[in-house]
């Protein structure tokens, strides 16, 4: 990946955390702490990694994605909304009666959104049967999931684990968004998921452990994922919950609560700065 | 004539879905370490590669399903009722059901006549659970041949279906060759009267047919509706045998809480206000035994059938 690449990444990432900022506060409710964690991610998934195209979402060939952690859809429906599956507008009518962005992704009503989630744990299995559709059919596209950190304590994630695994689905890459705080808090001390590299790799995945945030880990780690036969694999991404705005960043509070308008006002300053500064550089 | 045909609807249902495979390749089968008792074994034979072993992990198996429905696949994913319905019943509900995806959930061993695996595998809630889901199709056939339409029916329709399967043989008494007819979410009249009216379902079917025949000989003219689909209910065929006939029995192996008893009570409370005595189990859990034996401590038996009828009509 080169500089102007990943500059231009970076900027996208920067839209992406500005469309779940919007959207929360329209909103008045929501997740933006993972939403803001797994910015990074969706980003390059949905500018680069994934084979999709926004004029024909339900293109039989496509790629998949299923948002696992379907709380942090803010994340999801910022970035589907920057990549034109849908108007950037639909983001301040976020979880309001007879809008199209509900407050956990529903496959029915939002273009580009694969599979219907919120309920931790039921995802990565959606994700399980895509794979498998696409080996029994000899397909070439790839699905991709993202669970959150807490989200790996339902005993459903290990059910699929084991499942992909033994289906040797290498078509299949999971994605770990481990930005280490849960609603109680942080994940050691609430649920307890480590050594979750040892657990994916007993459970037969490839594992790849990369910084989050850093767009030249990413770009190795998904490479690796595609090149990876026989068994499914995983990228764990060390993040920052709340990540591109100051006071949300590893605060738990932030998990699940929206911005008030002075609280607003900062966040889109900061994340206007940031991206000023990008543009700049 | 058709031949008669004596099988437990979970065998019926494994020939059935290989034979609808056979004609429509977007059919696959998942189970979760059962299939030699749900009877999915007989398709397994046939399209090992269209059959998918989950192993004993049922919530990931309804999710998978679901995947596979949101790539066109029709998956008829089974295991016994109180997993498929009772443990990953909110799979069913948000994975399936939300989504509205062309999902088969096969419940098999329902009812009380599990038998000798006793109260932890006699799954009486299931219907009740599933009723409440929206989008959901419930089907609970009552014979060999019922079975075969039934599975045709749920590979056509492209909606999230329960289909509910026993594990005891029964008697085949309809018969394709002589006018029957399934259709999904219509009531069949199995026997005419206007004295009093049995509404049946599943494994009950069979032995309610019994027990209005035998009367019959007595004078006692009692109408028998076979209701095969449970969601979305025959409102018409209820409510108009309620005009005609009053009284109404109701048979199901299941809580007398929240199945075919309950649906039909409702209908009946909003549309015509009628007296209905439900038969099925008493809100407790089963026990172990021989499955004939307990359908006969649990009153789903002709000769307890019998028995209802004329106390409600001595009434």
């Amino acid at each position: 990946m080169n500089e102007s690449e990943k500059k231009l990444l970076r900027q996208l990432a920067c839209k992406v955390r500005l469309g779940i900022i919007e959207g929360v506060y329209n909103a008045g409710s929501g997740h933006p702490g993972g939403s803001l964690s797994a910015a990074d991610i969706y980003t390059y998934l949905y500018f680069k990694e994934m084979n999709i195209d926004p004029q024909n979402p339900r293109d039989p060939d496509r790629d998949r994605f299923v948002l696992s952690k379907g709380h942090t859809c803010p994340g999801l429906y910022s970035v589907l909304a920057l990549r034109g599956y849908f108007d950037s507008g639909e983001l301040k009518k976020l979880r309001k009666v007879g809008a199209m962005l509900q407050g956990h992704p529903d496959m029915k009503g939002t273009p580009g959104v694969d599979m219907s989630s919120g309920s931790l744990g039921q995802g990565i299995s959606a994700a399980c049967g895509m794979a498998m559709a696409g080996k029994m059919d000899n397909k070439t596209y790839r699905v991709y999931t993202l669970l959150g950190d807490g989200e790996c304590e339902e005993g459903q994630v290990w059910e699929a684990c084991m499942f992909a695994a033994h289906h040797k689905l290498d078509n299949l890459c999971v994605i770990v968004d481990c930005n280490g705080l849960q609603i109680d808090g942080p994940v050691e001390e609430v649920g307890g998921i480590e050594p979750l590299d040892k657990k994916l790799e007993a459970f037969g995945f490839e594992v790849f452990k990369i910084d989050g945030h850093s767009f030249d880990e990413i770009d190795e780690a998904f490479a690796k994922a595609r090149a990876t036969k026989g068994k499914p694999s995983a990228i764990i991404a060390k993040t920052t919950k709340g990540k591109g705005v100051s006071f949300m960043e590893n605060q738990v509070g932030w998990h699940g609560a929206a911005p008030n308008d002075e609280q607003y006002a900062t966040a889109i300053k900061e994340l206007n700065e940031m991206l000023t500064g990008l543009e700049a550089e | 004539m058709a031949e008669m045909i004596k099988k437990a609807t979970r065998e019926s249902f494994g020939m059935a879905v290989t034979m609808a495979a056979r004609e429509n390749p977007d059919i696959v089968v998942l189970d979760a370490d059962l299939a030699a008792a749900t009877k999915t074994s007989i398709f397994k034979k046939e399209f090992p590669d269209r059959f998918i072993d989950c192993g004993i992990a049922e919530s990931n198996m309804v999710g998978v399903s679901a995947g596979l429905a949101t790539c066109g696949k029709i998956p008829f994913c089974a295991t016994f009722a109180m997993f498929a319905a009772g443990r990953a019943f909110e799979q069913v509900r948000n994975s399936v059901a939300y989504p509205h995806l062309n999902v088969k959930i096969v419940g098999s061993h329902a009812g009380i006549s599990v038998g000798e695996d006793g109260a932890t595998h006699q799954c009486c809630e299931d219907i009740g659970l599933m009723r409440t889901v929206p989008n959901m199709v419930i089907i609970n056939p009552a014979d060999h041949y019922e079975m075969i339409e039934a599975v045709k029916a749920a590979a056509e329709v492209k909606e999230p279906v329960y289909l509910r399967l026993g594990r005891l043989a029964v008697e085949s008494f309809n018969d394709p060759d002589n006018g029957y007819k399934f259709e999904l979410g219509k009531g069949i009249t199995l026997h005419k009267g206007d004295d009093i009216t049995v509404i049946a379902t599943g494994l009950c079917v069979s032995e309610a047919l019994k027990a209005v025949n035998n009367l019959e000989k007595e004078g006692i003219n009692a109408r028998l509706i076979n209701i095969h689909t449970i969601k979305p209910l025959d409102r018409d065929i209820i409510i108009k045998a309620a005009k005609e006939t009053g009284r109404i029995i109701t048979v199901e192996e299941h809580n007398v809480m929240g199945g075919l008893g309950d649906a039909v009570c409702s209908v009946l409370a909003e549309e015509y206000p009628t007296a209905v005595r439900k038969l099925g189990v008493e809100d407790r859990f089963g026990y172990s035994g021989p499955a004939k034996e307990l359908l006969e401590i649990f009153g789903l038996c002709q000769s307890n059938i019998e028995k209802v009828i004329k106390e409600e009509l001595s009434k």
